[in-house]
């Protein structure tokens, strides 16, 4: 049986199937038309490949939905001093590596918290915060750090100068400056030299409908369950009825930003 | 009169592209995949502002269900080097580079995008097919004939 032969017209895979369109008019059609009759297309010709797609999620992919706010809740008490899970599959899934150096990626990192006097110590992983109002969108001076529809926090690259106004400005230190020539990043993840850079709550995942992040796949992987991500905005999420059920803090409450991160038993 | 100036100018094109076998005229690599419904003079023309306008759109919006993203670009216009494996934009006979090169025009997407066909996730499905692609395909045509 040929099963090329057999293959719907236009089909090469995932990558270039929407460009299938029945519009002739050439240049003269519209763009938004072009994506329309693209999309609607793609849904008939892919038909094995969708299915091939649809087994890793029962979540449909959607964009930036202004009726979500993403949110993490990291509880601290949960997570052993010895495990850098969380950091490991950050760093896995967009492809940044430490080399020990001041200039390292700050995705994502290890904190150690010491109460002075009593001597308890306690570690949690802290990342970009996705505040509600982002110091680092205010003094962004070309537009370049913004804040998503659905309360992510990201860098647009092909805006960024590099000028790090975004760095001095976040009182997490979540971001940091690409210092050297990047090479073969991972698709989902573009990041080169003289932009900066930060945790993107793995939007690519979110985007194609995964509903978790690589870090919390990582967390719940090793058994400490440290972590919940979720909808904060819908009452019926696991990690808006863990924050309605137990007490929870944001890092510099006093900075009234509003937190995407939570934490608890720090 | 027009058409036989036209006439007269490719068949020259030809003569001479044969006699200079390729040193005049780029040689621009094939691609996988069905042809661009638009022709590839509507892409070679509007191509730098389709790329821009959709990366706004996914970069700020998250809509990812669109008709141009670099990485399909790239996964379809993947040019192989002599070891079989699609070539970097370091090399020269990378897609973008071919025209790019020959206009001078820069381009900075490489800076942070990957130039070869991603060998993971919803890009790849060419490059990367589940083992048992053929009993899907199967059973999709027996669900079809039914």
């Amino acid at each position: 049986m040929n099963i090329t032969g057999l293959k719907p017209a236009g089909g090469c895979g995932g990558g270039c199937s929407s460009k299938k369109i029945g519009n002739e008019s050439g240049a003269e059609m519209h763009r938004r038309d072009l994506m329309k009759s693209g999309a609607a297309l793609a849904t008939v010709t892919l038909a094995p490949g969708v299915t091939l797609m649809a087994m890793g999620s029962g979540v449909a992919a959607a964009p930036a939905n202004p009726d979500t706010r993403w949110g993490l809740l990291i509880d601290a008490g949960k997570c052993p001093s010895d495990c850098s899970a969380c950091v490991t599959a950050c760093s896995d899934e967009h492809g940044w590596e430490n080399n020990g150096l001041d200039t390292d990626p700050q995705w994502i990192r290890k904190v150690t918290v010491r109460n002075k006097t009593t001597g308890w110590e306690n570690t949690m992983p802290v990342m970009c915060q996705h505040c509600e109002d982002p110091p680092c969108v205010d003094v962004c001076p070309t537009g370049a750090s913004f804040k998503r529809a659905d309360g992510i926090v990201l860098v647009d690259r092909h805006t960024c100068i590099g000028c790090r106004y975004c760095m001095m400005a976040c009182p997490f230190k979540a971001r940091s400056l690409v210092h050297e020539p990047v090479t073969d990043q991972k698709v989902a993840t573009p990041r080169g030299s003289g932009t900066v850079e930060g945790c993107n709550m793995c939007v690519h995942k979110l985007d194609r409908g995964d509903g978790t992040t690589a870090c919390v796949e990582a967390c719940n992987a090793t058994g400490n369950n440290a972590m919940i991500f979720g909808d904060m905005n819908d009452p019926e999420s696991d990690i808006s009825k863990a924050l309605a059920s137990y007490p929870s803090i944001e890092l510099r409450a006093d900075l009234g930003l509003n937190l995407g991160v939570r934490y608890q038993n720090i | 009169m027009k058409r036989l100036i036209i006439a007269t100018l490719v068949l020259f094109g030809l003569s001479y592209g044969t006699i200079q076998a390729g040193s005049v005229y780029l040689e621009i690599p094939m691609a996988t995949g069905e042809p661009h419904p638009e022709g590839n003079v509507f892409w070679r023309t509007n191509h730098m502002d389709l790329l821009r306008h959709d990366r706004d759109l996914t970069m700020r919006q998250g809509e990812r269900d669109i008709d141009a993203s670099l990485a399909s670009c790239v996964t379809c216009h993947a040019v192989n080097g002599p070891d079989a494996k699609p070539v970097t934009v370091k090399s020269e006979d990378h897609f973008c580079r071919v025209c790019h090169d020959y206009t001078a025009i820069k381009i900075d997407c490489f800076q942070c995008h990957n130039s070869v066909p991603a060998d993971f996730g919803e890009t790849s499905l060419m490059f990367n097919r589940p083992d048992n692609t053929l009993d899907i395909l199967l059973a999709y045509l027996e669900e079809l004939s039914l």
